[in-house]
């Protein structure tokens, strides 16, 4: 497509089926397919939406995470601290519950806390520009876990479950079929996908994991877009903190642990380049569903969860090592020609 | 003029990171020794000290090159796992009859991880973090597969392999030695060697090291395998040391590693740092872990200050460089 000065446009894409063949997300649609068809091969009861659902349950407290770490990633920044504010968020409500007696204190206290760990995340980066994301939120994460360690010691927190309503946010099913875990994160994940691809907001976004100094030059407020995301990204595991208190009943210092390397893995599976400006929000959220379902499956086969571990990290590097070997085919081709 | 180039070093070496660390430490020490009643300085406590934390100064060293050539591993932890299972299993299969054999397998087996590391890096243009994400599950997940997710105990390991790290050599613990003959040999490789000085070009400048004809794949497989190799070396001191072998051991120490790192002045962009700094980092970590058991802090606290002394590490060292770059900006004006 050439504009009136002869130049071509080119974030103008031609549609075409080639073009939609080779897109990653098409990719993703027959990976997801794979697993399902694998999964149901192993177990006859697989394909019982009953059972789907409550597999599916297991992993959205996770899948939440990985949301607004796709903005995170998105922006060229990583989050290495959303499992310890996991952890202190749902140690937060337990502690709250238990001296005030309200749960609905102890849901903002929970939500507050998850709020203030991220906005602190943003306030050291947006205010120290010279430090790495990863430095910032490794030296945060290990805070975050050791106050929740300080807090709750070798015991636990919990006891919400008294509340009747609370365990059902988890476990409450709508029509007794579709899980609430499932319609929330089904929710957040289309406000997230508008968001990121239908807003100034979004477009500011990949402008600034494009090119950081490019975007502040074109007006962009760059450092305030990082502080509200990283404070977004605190509130939403806040909000995840939540739901995991409604899943485990009781709340140890370990909880949440690892949270926030599978996150990371499932959105540079879905496509979000660590390295920021790139990605969709479609390819994230197949992929959160792969790493779940596959994880899944495997229990099925009677892998250990620790052998699964094997079969992920496969998947995640011959993911990231797909656009080298696409290309080097491709330079291949054009030598044989 | 010699008393002037004399006056100029010295403030170098004042002004210079490593020195106002070292005045931190001295601090530290001072006040833990103070609030612990003097037991801090006690022969048991330095020998504990350099004895259950040798890994991590080790680590440090291995990831000190990838830190230098603007990469990261936060897989060594899994690394150590499955270098120092396998070896251990193979001792007590009773195919390793020998310690320093022993010693050279999970060598060998950390260096081959590496060189794995090292080549879908380079080779394959992917992200250190994310690579190293990736291998970290693959090597974890070994780690629990060949062990078939047992452990091995200690009466399964040759007295000489246990031994090693209980013995001392001229009253300064084995694995203590290690570390100081790998900072000396870290400090004449940065240094001296045409490599050494490379990894710091490559670091500093990638198009311009390029250019200048090195062959940056090269020196990211060469470093990535020499950190593999370190870490096989700290998987055989860690069992040999808690004379077991389990799956999930050694889990997280890439973060205390990376932090000693930080707090040891490397920067994360690559290019900045040196051995010495590192050693005197992983020395803050032993110090932070075992002290405050001594000073009478709750031990609860210990993961939270840990963390806060990393964060507080980071910003002191971006306010002393925004300070240096602001004198150096005015020294030129006038």
């Amino acid at each position: 497509m050439a504009t009136k000065s002869g130049r071509t446009i080119s974030h103008i894409k031609e549609r075409s089926i080639k073009q939609l063949l080779i897109r990653w997300e098409f990719l993703l649609v027959l990976i997801f397919l794979g697993v399902n068809i694998m999964n149901a091969n192993l177990s006859p009861y697989y394909l019982n939406i009953d059972s789907l659902f409550t597999n599916i349950n297991g992993f959205m407290v996770k899948g939440i995470i990985a949301l607004p770490m796709a903005y995170i990633l998105l922006l060229g920044d990583i989050d290495l601290s959303v499992g310890g504010n996991v952890c202190l968020s749902a140690t937060v409500l337990g502690i709250v519950y238990n001296a005030t007696g309200s749960i609905w204190l102890g849901i903002l206290a929970c939500l507050a806390t998850g709020t203030l760990c991220g906005a602190l995340n943003g306030l050291v980066m947006t205010k120290f520009t010279e430090l790495a994301p990863m430095i910032v939120t490794l030296a945060t994460n290990i805070i975050f876990r050791g106050l929740s360690e300080r807090i709750l010691g070798d015991g636990s927190t919990g006891g919400m479950q008294k509340v009747d309503w609370f365990g059902k946010i988890f476990y409450g099913r709508v029509g007794g079929i579709v899980p609430y875990p499932f319609i929330i994160f089904a929710v957040l994940a289309l406000v997230f996908g508008l968001v990121m691809h239908k807003t100034v907001f979004g477009r500011q976004m990949f402008a600034i994991g494009e090119n950081k100094r490019a975007a502040a030059y074109a007006g962009i407020k760059v450092e305030k877009i990082r502080f509200l995301v990283f404070a977004l990204t605190g509130f939403i595991c806040g909000f995840a903190a939540i739901i995991y208190c409604a899943n485990l009943g009781s709340v140890k210092s370990n909880v949440a642990d690892g949270f926030e390397l599978e996150a990371i893995s499932m959105c540079v599976l879905g496509g979000i380049s660590t390295a920021g400006g790139k990605g969709t929000m479609v390819g994230a959220v197949i992929a959160i569903f792969i790493i779940g379902l596959l994880r899944y499956g495997l229990n099925l086969i009677n892998l250990s969860g620790q052998t699964i571990r094997i079969v992920l990290g496969i998947l995640l590097i011959l993911v990231v090592l797909f656009p080298t070997i696409r290309e080097a085919i491709q330079n291949r081709k054009k030598a044989v020609k | 003029m010699k008393l002037k180039a004399n006056a100029s070093k010295l403030r170098e070496l004042t002004q210079s990171r490593e020195f106002s660390l070292l005045l931190v430490m001295v601090l530290l020490c001072g006040l833990i020794q103070w609030r612990s009643g003097g037991v801090f300085f006690s022969g048991s406590v330095i020998s504990q000290l350099t004895q259950n934390y040798a890994y991590i100064a080790v680590l440090a060293f291995g990831m000190l090159l990838v830190l230098l050539i603007g990469g990261i591993d936060i897989s060594i932890g899994a690394t150590m796992a499955i270098s120092g299972m396998s070896t251990c299993l193979l001792m007590r299969d009773g195919v390793i009859t020998n310690p320093l054999l022993a010693y050279l397998f999970s060598i060998f087996i950390g260096a081959v991880c590496g060189l794995v590391i090292g080549l879908v890096i380079s080779k394959g243009k992917v992200i250190p973090i994310i690579a190293t994400l990736g291998m970290q599950y693959i090597f974890r997940g070994l780690t629990y597969f060949v062990s078939g997710t047992l452990w091995v105990s200690a009466d399964k390991m040759l007295p000489g392999y246990k031994n090693f790290a209980q013995s001392s050599f001229l009253g300064v613990n084995n694995l203590f030695w290690i570390v100081i003959v790998l900072f000396v040999a870290m400090i004449v490789f940065l240094k001296w060697t045409g490599f050494g000085r490379q990894i710091y070009a490559v670091g500093s400048n990638a198009d311009a090291a390029k250019i200048s004809g090195i062959s940056i794949d090269r020196v990211k497989i060469i470093v990535y395998t020499i950190n593999g190799a370190i870490a096989g070396l700290a998987g055989a001191m860690y069992t040999s040391l808690y004379a077991s072998a389990q799956g999930n051991m050694a889990t997280g120490a890439e973060m205390d590693v990376i932090a000693a790192c930080v707090i040891g002045g490397v920067s994360l962009n690559g290019g900045q740092g040196s051995a010495f700094g590192v050693l005197l980092g992983a020395i803050t970590i032993a110090i932070i872990s075992k002290s405050l058991s001594l000073v009478g802090i709750d031990a609860f606290w210990q993961r939270a200050l840990k963390g806060a002394v990393i964060l507080l590490a980071v910003l002191v060292n971006v306010l002393v460089q925004r300070n240096a770059a602001r004198k150096a900006l005015e020294g030129r004006e006038i």
